[in-house]
């Protein structure tokens, strides 16, 4: 699947995905692919060697794969976070919110609907690993 | 009551574009029907029998004047001039076309609403005490709390496609007004022994297919980690509640499987590492939101009697009111039950008349109850008589809250393309059989769903009626003694079901033998669990001598 969106500056890895079951052994391993079922935990002790983290979404109704993608930046993960898969225009902001910076869609996606879909809310009310100040820290912002 | 700011407006604004655009994508094709049917459920838009459904958010079941004006106008301009007030305190429109629905969005936006997360698999408006704020027996006003639940819950980009449905219930009194223990989350904000409020968090609750009452997991979350726990909370149900089977896919079966004690650690878990990421908001924004739900200017010192003279008003008074906390004013509900109605359903005339009522005689404000009904919560005693009048004139006076013919019901056949069975014929005719026996019988709490679902609350009646299709025929089972307040518990299944007359005559049986067997001032309730099962199910099944 090709990546359709990047929001990186850095060049993308090369290494091919692993699972997350064969990845602790693969020593020299920089990209690992989650699958929904997967614990994004077990990756926490190597993400200093990780470079790519794809998640799957074989459907894009499972939303597991946005707490797997929380978990991981929560926990300091710096590398590129790519969806993979069943990725629609309408789940991108939500993904985005969660530390997703790439985007490989199953079908590529028209180009100035996902734009419009990211750009469309001025403000959030939840605080995530974006780092976007919610609503209520504006409010209070000047207090 | 909360007023939007220009954040909360920008958001409604751009969910209105949002699905402008969502729509206008659907229908040039762009936007599958499957792609758009979860999109279209986050906006409250349903696919029914017979045209799409809509229902619109009442965040904890309070209302403006001006809002539920737009609500009676919306039933005149889109729909067929009736809405539907819906047990979690929402109302939804029938007669729904799609190309129509972004402007109907757009005009609850003028007014501060929306249909925002009002279906699909997300976080639910969150649903409350419909007395909150004027009553005596609450420790606090429990919507601002709701409010903050509500912020963190919109659009929450984690949390938007969960395994299945997710339902919130705030109260802070120990009378559960608002089913809290049959909810994903319910939360009772309590005091500790040192006097600071708290969350009290039940978890794994619901009725559908398998009714369950939610174990307390945490009796006491200080309330300035009240988001953070309900974030854990939903966080370890998003990773492990099941996805294989959409009937088992509540939360209340990921409890149950892992049972309360692994579930319970697993959230503690994942709170102590959620507290190091401040997602609470801070204490001001809480004020900031208390501050909109201050007492209205309340006369003092004003008569706290009542002319009971007329009878007809003075059963009104007794049945449909409620003590306030403010001397010289009452809580009124005023039942969208009447005599062989459709439960819930009022026309787009009497809601715009229900909002001037508010604007006259109550500060401007309504409530929503999860029972289908409209509460105006500050009514001066000495202006009671007068709204009364008003009321019974437009259709709206009747005396009988919490009885027999204060039906719950389901819009089932008729309406929903998920129901085996019709609700509304079942409660019509039994709000019309017993409409002169209501009072001799008193409190008794009759709930129909049309399906297993369960929307009719089936499960938490003192009577419930589910709905079945048995080989092609509509056939209803009768179930006894459940109840959804603070000492909830689950209805149990009489034996066979009946037809549609039969179902009628059944609860009519059930009924004489509370009236022939109740003690002192027992409610139907009552004497069931003090009897037990037994003497109703064998004059329900009694046969007729020949």
């Amino acid at each position: 699947m090709e990546t359709q969106f990047r929001f990186r500056a850095d060049e993308p890895a090369g290494d091919p995905a692993v699972t997350v079951d064969s990845f602790g052994e693969q020593t020299n391993a920089s990209a690992v692919r989650i699958e929904p079922g997967d614990d994004a935990r077990v990756l926490l002790p190597f993400l200093d060697r990780l470079r790519l983290v794809e998640v799957n979404f074989p459907a894009y109704t499972d939303g597991r794969g946005y707490s797997a993608a929380c978990i991981l930046r929560e926990a300091g993960y710096q590398g590129e976070l790519r969806a993979v898969g069943d990725v629609l225009v309408d789940q991108l902001a939500y993904m985005r919110r969660c530390g997703f910076d790439s985007f490989a869609p199953e079908h590529p996606l028209n180009q100035a609907d996902a734009e419009a879909a990211m750009a469309r809310y001025p403000d959030v009310y939840t605080p995530t690993v974006d780092g976007r100040a919610p609503i209520w820290a504006k409010r209070h912002h000047s207090a | 009551m909360y007023v939007y700011d220009e954040y909360d407006q920008q958001m409604v604004d751009a969910r209105v574009a949002d699905f402008r655009d969502q729509v206008r994508r659907r229908l040039d094709g762009s936007l599958a029907e499957d792609q758009f049917r979860p999109l279209r459920l986050m906006n409250g838009l349903y696919l029914q029998l017979h045209a799409y459904m809509l229902r619109v958010a009442v965040p904890y079941g309070t209302l403006s004047s001006a809002q539920m004006r737009m609500l009676g106008d919306i039933a005149d301009k889109y729909d067929r001039g009736y809405g539907h007030f819906t047990t979690r305190q929402n109302i939804q429109y029938n007669w729904i076309k799609l190309e129509e629905a972004p402007d109907i969005l757009a005009d609850l936006a003028s007014v501060g609403m929306h249909a925002i997360q009002t279906s699909g698999n997300c976080i639910r408006n969150t649903t409350s005490d419909q007395y909150a704020g004027a009553i005596a027996d609450e420790i606090v006003d429990p919507r601002p709390y709701a409010e903050l639940i509500r912020q963190w819950s919109t659009f929450h980009p984690e949390f938007s496609y969960l395994p299945r449905k997710f339902k919130m219930a705030v109260i802070a009194s120990d009378t559960d007004r608002a089913a809290m223990r049959l909810h994903d989350i319910g939360i009772q904000l309590v005091r500790n022994a040192a006097g600071e409020l708290g969350a009290a968090f039940y978890v794994g609750g619901g009725m559908g297919r398998t009714p369950m009452i939610a174990p307390c997991i945490n009796a006491f979350v200080p309330i300035d980690q009240m988001i953070t726990y309900s974030e854990a909370c939903l966080r370890v149900y998003n990773r492990h509640g099941r996805r294989d089977n959409k009937y088992k896919a509540r939360i209340k079966i990921l409890v149950h499987e892992l049972g309360k004690e692994e579930y319970t650690r697993q959230v503690e878990a994942e709170f102590a590492h959620l507290l190091t990421l401040n997602l609470e908001p801070p204490a001001a924004e809480l004020e900031r939101i208390k501050a909109q739900f201050a007492d209205p200017a309340f006369v003092p010192g004003l008569p706290d009697t009542l002319d009971l003279s007329d009878p007809a008003f003075a059963l009104w008074v007794k049945n449909n009111t409620h003590t306030h906390k403010q001397a010289g004013y009452v809580v009124v509900t005023i039942s969208l039950k009447p005599t062989g109605g459709i439960p819930g359903d009022a026309s787009a005339d009497q809601i715009r008349l229900m909002a001037d009522l508010a604007a006259d005689y109550s500060f401007d404000e309504l409530r929503v109850t999860h029972a289908q009904n409209i509460v105006l919560p500050h009514v001066r005693k000495d202006q009671l008589h007068a709204l009364w009048q008003k009321l019974a004139a437009a259709g709206l006076g009747a005396a009988n809250l919490d009885q027999i013919g204060d039906i719950i019901a389901c819009p089932g056949l008729d309406y929903c393309s998920l129901a085996n069975a019709r609700s509304i014929p079942v409660a019509q005719k039994i709000s019309e059989r017993f409409a002169a026996k209501e009072e001799e019988i008193g409190e008794l709490k009759l709930k129909i769903s049309g399906c297993i679902n369960a929307c009719g609350h089936h499960h938490a009646g003192h009577i419930g009626i589910l709905g079945v299709d048995r080989k092609g025929v509509e056939n209803y089972q009768l179930l006894l003694g459940g109840c959804e307040g603070a000492d909830t518990s689950l209805a149990q299944i009489t034996g066979p079901g009946f037809d549609e007359n039969g179902i009628v005559d059944a609860v009519e049986r059930a009924t004489d033998v509370y009236l022939a067997n109740r003690e002192g001032g027992e409610r139907f309730l009552d004497t069931y669990r003090r009897l037990g099962m037994a003497p109703f199910k064998e004059a329900i099944y009694r046969k007729e001598p020949a």
